[in-house]
This record gives C-alpha cells, sequence and structure tokens, in this order.
C-alpha cells in the first residue's frame, strides 16, 4: 500500500468518513468532521501506523490529508 | 478484566493507602516512587499478598522522559492502565518573604507540573481505551490558602483548576478527572509539623482529629469504581470539616 492509501485507511476508521472524501486537498476540521480530540487522535494513530514519533510543532502544521501524507514521506524518506 | 492504576508517590503515606485500597478493590498496581525504594518495594509486597500484581518503579514526576518511561512501564507490565492516581508531592514550606525562587521551583515542578506530565503519558493510552479515571490529589491549603505554604498552596490550587481543564477535554472519550483535597491526614508530611501548629489545626477541624492515609484512599477508590460514573470535574474535601 502507498503512504496516501494507508493514511486513508485510517483516516476512513478513525472518522468514520467516505473513501471518496479522503482526497489530499481535505481538512480534517472542516471537510471531515473532525473536531481538535479528534486531530490529536489521528496523529497518534499515524504515529503507531508509521511508527514514527510525530513531535508536537510538528502536529500542528498536519491538518489535511495531503498534509498528513508529504510529512510522513519526508519522515520515511 | 481487571484494571491498572498508576499510583505516583505510591512508596509511604497517603499514595501508600491509594495503592493497597485500590488493590484491595482489584487492581493491579504499579507503584511509583522516587526516592524510597526499599519502602515502595514493601508496597508491592503488600500487594502481593492480596493477590494482585505490582510493580514498582522508579521515577521523578518533574522529568518528563522518567514519566514517558514510567507509563511504558506500567504497559509492559499490564497492557493497559486504567486509572492514574497523582499522588507525587513535596513541601518546602517558608514563609513569602523568605521563600527562595529554588524552594518555590521545586514544589510547583514536582506537585503541578508532574501531575500535567502523568496526566499527559497517560491520556493517550486511555484515548485509545475510550476509558480511565484520572484522581488528582490536591489539598485543602489549595482551596484555603496557608501562611508559610505559597508554593505548595499555589501548585495544589493549580492542580484544581488542571482537574477542571482536563475533565473538560477528556469527557469526550470517557477519561474521568477527579481531584480529592485531603486536609490534616496523618503522614510523614505532618508528623514533621511543630506540635503547637498540630494543636492549633485542630482546632479548627469540627471532626476534631486527625484524618487517617485509609480516609483518602477510601474517597479515591470511589472515584475509580463505577460509583463515580457521572462525576468528572469534582474536587472532594476530606477533612473532617475544617473547609466547608
Amino acid at each position: 500500500m502507498t503512504v496516501l492509501e494507508r493514511v486513508t485507511k485510517v483516516i476512513v476508521d478513525r472518522l468514520d468518513v467516505e473513501e471518496n472524501k479522503v482526497t489530499p486537498e481535505a481538512s480534517f476540521r472542516e471537510d471531515l468532521g473532525a473536531d481538535s480530540l479528534d486531530v490529536v487522535e489521528l496523529v497518534m494513530e499515524l504515529e503507531d501506523e508509521f511508527e514514527m514519533e510525530i513531535s508536537d510543532e510538528d502536529a500542528e502544521k498536519i491538518t489535511t490529508v495531503g498534509s498528513a501524507v508529504s510529512y510522513i514521506e519526508s519522515k520515511l524518506g | 478484566m481487571t484494571k491498572t492504576a498508576v499510583v505516583t508517590g505510591a512508596s509511604r503515606g497517603i499514595g501508600r493507602a491509594i495503592a493497597l485500597k485500590l488493590a484491595q478493590d482489584g487492581a493491579n498496581v504499579v507503584v511509583n516512587y522516587s526516592g524510597s525504594q526499599a519502602k515502595a518495594e514493601e508496597v508491592v509486597a503488600e500487594i502481593k499478598a492480596l493477590g494482585q500484581q505490582a510493580i514498582a518503579v522508579q521515577a521523578n514526576v518533574a522529568d518528563a522522559d522518567e514519566v514517558k518511561a514510567l507509563m511504558g512501564a506500567a504497559m509492559d507490565a499490564f497492557g493497559s492502565i486504567d486509572i492514574l492516581v497523582n499522588n507525587a508531592g513535596i513541601t518546602r514550606d517558608n514563609l513569602l518573604m523568605r521563600m527562595k525562587e529554588d524552594e518555590w521551583d521545586s514544589v510547583m515542578a514536582t506537585n503541578l507540573k508532574g501531575v500535567f506530565l502523568c496526566t499527559k503519558a497517560v491520556a493517550r493510552q486511555m484515548m485509545k481505551q475510550r476509558a480511565g479515571r484520572i484522581i488528582n490529589v490536591a489539598s485543602i491549603v489549595g482551596v484555603a490558602g496557608n501562611a508559610g505554604q505559597a508554593n505548595y498552596v499555589a501548585a495544589k490550587a493549580g492542580v484544581i483548576g488542571l482537574t477542571k481543564t482536563t475533565a473538560k477535554e477528556l469527557a469526550a472519550r470517557n477519561i474521568l478527572v477527579n481531584a480529592v483535597a485531603p486536609g490534616f491526614i496523618a503522614t510523614d508530611m505532618t508528623e514533621e509539623l511543630p506540635q503547637d501548629v498540630k494543636d492549633a489545626m485542630l482546632t479548627q477541624i469540627p471532626l476534631a482529629k486527625l484524618g487517617q492515609p485509609e480516609d483518602v484512599a477510601n474517597v479515591v477508590a470511589f472515584l475509580a469504581s463505577e460509583g463515580a460514573n457521572y462525576m468528572t470535574g469534582q474536587t472532594l474535601h476530606i477533612d473532617g470539616g475544617m473547609v466547608m
């Protein structure tokens, strides 16, 4: 699976949204109905899925599906 | 399923009584201590004699890395953290005009920052579990103030505020956060006080006696139980009626 596919699966499971809504531009809070606590949890799940630590500073910048994917891809290098 | 409780500062005093009471009520217990390893091991042995599992873990609650290691050890040993009791605390009493900056800082670090760090460290696991209880041991002086304890009082009042905020933030994940505010309890901490101070305090207590660590432990155990399912953000006074 690609990073995008894995991220999408985590988002669909966690936020209980339709897969076709999970586009790179989609904002967790504005488009996918997440509240601030949901976003914190989502980042936690991504940390587990990709076995990485995401600092609080970096986590604040992860606001869209695309920003999550590009952050993770940059870390996986 | 057996619940897992982490009790900070559990080698003696109120923390020890809480660890033993939670074990009596069926929890496995992580006995955190800072300096008193032998006493912590005694508490572990007592819990095992009750038929529950326990481990002693050294950690300074004011140190983020040590707190992470503490919670990691709890997860490795028991696989969940269902109850966190933030009990670890120190005193460095002095009159405001004589209080040194390091006396202020050290009490703030252990008694207030320690609660923040431990809470943050377990919140992740409790959010995943969609359940958890956090019980903070504040103090009645955090409600009423007390001459000679500016640092301790400020930290304990801070704990009460932190309790309310944490309760609001985590309520959506079924994590209930409450505090207890013990009054004058017979422990090593209060044993150190001069007799005239003790006598003066007794006159302020309608029940006219010191509380015992078990009096606090019983209320903490209630807050950790199903009986407290609809309570969060509260501070319960366990002080013989000292502050009403």
